[in-house]
């Protein structure tokens, strides 16, 4: 495992380790159309649902496993893939859009070489469009991890990042 | 500081006040203040509708007289504190609003506002079961519960003349009493908290301002049609209005306002949050409804009609956020009253989000009645920079675009869809000459055809054959025909959806094409784009007179077409530059133009 994944693992248990797993199937044992909390609290645990967690979850909780991957692929919420250490979100609600978040979007694509969805190499940074957060008096937008960054410019879209970067020195394009 | 008036200093804490940096002037605040220099306390609320200010502090004296403080920083702080708290000086800069003199600063926001759903947002604690009672909360519920029968609930609430602020408009107390008289012992009650559209904030800005309205109106509710459990389905992206619920939830719980034999009555109810998973659609009642059964959300053919058949197959009755708030009002003040305020069919008042090239962003209560040019200037200031106006987006994906001779409609569910826009959940986006409407509609089309949930047909491949024909009109490739086949297919979508995701994502399509006709036909015919967004139909350049070569614009340049020696005016290849516009967000001088 790399440096840089054993950073994201200290904020989620290891995708491998079930025993949480057991535990949230036990918390909605028996209540009525309980699927979509019990996948959002995996997700919580682990960060993402790897078709492992899904597995034992529809065995533990008496679910088809098709329902749980229809459920897990149809909400936008729930992620099949592990996200880097630091999860860019821009907004793309009306307001962005006609505010520049497209130019957002681009900048942040320029620096760190990803497009929307994807995850840096390293593992630090995982950029996604998201539909307004609803904070449109601060239009252009981008929330990283839990931290509201607004009337942003492409132009100092970097300095921003750079907060984020950490100790490690990291090859730009 | 024992025995002083004390004045109270109220911080606006929503999630725009936070993202605005409430969080770093809060702490300052507790800094200052536990020094015990200053005769205050320290208290927070929600929204008071500002946005465009915050961070925002009020200042309310014993008396009630108040001053409200915006664009706040940590730093402002002690010298915000000292000058207005020790040696009696208001910081003018810095005011906002003043009770003294209404009509100073941003005096036209909130003289021209008529607060019934936000009157408590910005006012009181949302953490607070205590101040929530001492301006007579739960007072209502308790009346209706203990002096009225369900019916008379229901007649209050139709004399009242309240339709559903979702953006359909139906009217309540009609829908209230259909599920009051659908069979079945068990029923239930479900607060539509899904708020999708982008540019819409006005539930979130309740439920994180005042929630226990929306539960005082969820308890009434559940009252009037029978139901002992309620549900709240919030956005999962929401996560200090669904902290405040479950705060409130609990407080109501305690005081026996939520649960068994509530307000000492034989009467149970209470009320469980479902968060949401992400999925626009879930907005749709049923659903909302095959969402919180934990599966797929799927609209499904009505009838049968959730309060015959909803939630687990019983009878269920699903009411929006500001509709829920308003009812503690009515209960007390009587249908009457709310009557009085409206037009002829519209009742009572509608919040709206202001936002997008206006001037002031921020949340507002409007009577209905007023014209959306009011809303717009009187009350939103009008268009940011002096530019002109060109368009109100009303309603989200599911509205429409309208332009300046229509701004005279009123805000009146009727008036509002014979312009072929909807009154929708409450966003208005202002768009200014430099957004382009094709864009705008392409952008709608994109939502809504990414949150299709691809159940029925014309929805599904209807909104991408639509959504294909707007990128290829963006990007310079739009063919004659092109707009008559929009129409058609527009048409032939909002006739056999399944659900009104389908039935009304044409909206943003049809009605600029109808307003904005000729802008569709400059990027068809002339491969233009006049408003110079659309990448493909422009070209940039750099204004030699204006260029002082410091090179800002080639450095981040990802195609490196522009070139140019230190100190001279640069140029740029049209060849090699892919008009991303960075470079013009970037030229210190504006020298960098589209055309």
């Amino acid at each position: 495992m790399t440096e840089e994944a054993s950073s994201t693992k200290q904020r989620y248990t290891d995708i491998d380790d079930l025993e949480p797993l057991e535990e949230i199937i036990e918390r909605y044992r028996g209540e009525k159309g309980a699927l979509i909390p019990l996948l959002q609290d995996a997700q919580e645990t682990y960060g993402y649902l790897d078709e492992n967690i899904m597995r034992e979850l529809a065995r533990g909780s008496g679910y088809q496993m098709s329902q749980v991957y229809g459920v897990a692929t149809f909400y936008t919420q729930f992620r099949l893939e592990p996200i880097g250490e630091h999860l860019i979100r821009v907004c793309h609600g009306t307001a962005c859009h006609v505010a520049g978040a497209e130019l957002i979007t681009e900048e942040i694509s320029n620096i760190l070489g990803i497009k929307d969805g994807e995850t840096t190499e390293d593992r630090k940074f995982t950029m996604e469009s998201v539909m307004c957060v609803g904070a449109c008096s601060l239009s252009p937008i981008m929330i990283i991890d839990s931290d509201t960054h607004g009337k942003l410019k492409p132009s100092n879209v970097r300095k921003v990042l750079k907060k984020y970067r950490g100790g490690g020195k990291e090859e730009e394009k | 500081m024992s025995g002083e008036a004390k004045t109270k200093l109220v911080l606006g804490y929503g999630t725009c006040g936070i993202a605005a940096g409430a969080a770093a002037v809060k702490e300052a605040l507790e800094k200052e203040l536990a020094t015990e220099k200053y005769p205050a306390d320290l208290d927070i609320a929600g929204c008071m509708g500002f946005c465009y200010r915050e961070p925002i502090v009020e200042f309310v004296e014993k008396d009630g007289s108040s001053v409200v403080y915006g664009d706040l920083t940590a730093k402002k702080i002690p010298e915000l504190l000292e000058s207005h708290l020790l040696r009696g000086e208001i910081v003018e800069d810095w005011v906002v609003w003043r009770s003294d003199d209404p009509s100073f600063g941003e005096g036209d926001f909130t003289v021209n506002q008529h607060r019934i759903v936000l009157r408590h947002c910005g006012n009181l604690n949302p953490e607070s079961m205590d101040e929530y009672v001492s301006v007579g909360g739960y007072e209502a519920a308790r009346k209706a519960l203990t002096y009225m029968t369900p019916e008379d609930v229901i007649d209050e609430v139709s004399k009242s003349g309240l339709r559903g602020r979702g953006g359909a408009g139906f009217p309540t107390g009609t829908k209230w009493g259909f599920a009051r008289k659908a069979r079945g012992d068990e029923k239930y009650l479900i607060c539509n908290a899904d708020e999708g559209d982008p540019g819409a904030f006005m539930d979130r800005s309740v439920l994180e301002g005042d929630p226990h309205a929306v539960i005082e109106g969820m308890i009434i509710a559940g009252y009037a049609i029978g139901a002992r459990q309620g549900y709240i389905y919030c956005r999962a992206e929401y996560p200090l209005a669904l902290r405040r619920l479950e705060i409130a939830i609990e407080a109501c719980r305690e005081k026996g306002f939520l649960g068994k034999s509530i307000f000492g009555t034989e009467w149970d109810f209470d009320i469980k949050i479902k968060k949401g998973a992400g999925a626009f659609v879930c907005g749709e009642e049923t659903a909302m409804i095959a969402s919180i059964e934990g599966k797929r959300g799927m609209p499904r053919p009505r009838p049968p009609f959730p309060a015959n058949e909803g939630l687990w197959g019983k009878p269920t009755n699903i009411n929006n956020v500001e509709t829920l708030a308003n009812i503690p009002w009515i209960v007390e003040n009587g249908g009457d009253e709310y009557a009085s305020i409206g037009t002829e069919k519209s009742k009572g008042t509608k919040v709206f989000c202001l936002a997008g090239k206006i001037e002031r962003c921020g949340l507002a209560e409007v009577p209905m009645g007023y014209t959306l040019r009011q809303v717009i200037f009187d009350v939103g200031g009008g268009v940011r920079e002096g530019r002109d106006f060109k368009a109100v987006q009303m309603g989200g994906p599911s509205g429409g675009c309208l332009p300046e001779s229509l701004l005279d409609t009123l805000v009146d569910y009727e008036a509002i869809t014979s312009t072929g826009a909807i009154m929708g959940s409450g966003g208005m986006i202002v768009a200014d000459s430099t957004t382009c409407m094709v864009d705008l509609a392409r952008y709608f089309l994109t939502f809504t055809q990414e949150e299709s949930c691809g159940k029925c047909v014309p929805c599904r491949l209807g909104t991408k054959r639509m959504l294909e024909i707007l990128t290829r009109i963006c990007e310079g490739e739009g063919e004659p025909e092109d707009l008559e086949k929009l129409e058609i297919l527009a048409e032939d979508i909002k006739n056999s959806s399944l659900c009104a995701l389908g039935g009304t994502a044409p909206n943003p399509v049809l009605t600029t094409l109808k307003y904005f006709r000729e802008e569709y036909e400059d990027h068809i015919f002339h491969k233009k784009c006049p408003a110079g967004v659309c990448p493909a139909l422009i070209t940039l350049h750099i204004d030699p007179e204006k260029c002082t070569g410091c090179g800002a614009c080639a450095k981040v340049c990802p195609v490196e077409a522009i070139s140019g020696e230190k100190k001279e005016p640069h140029e740029i290849d049209p060849e090699t530059c892919i008009c991303c516009k960075l470079c013009l967000s970037r030229c210190p001088e504006e020298a960098i133009y589209a055309e």
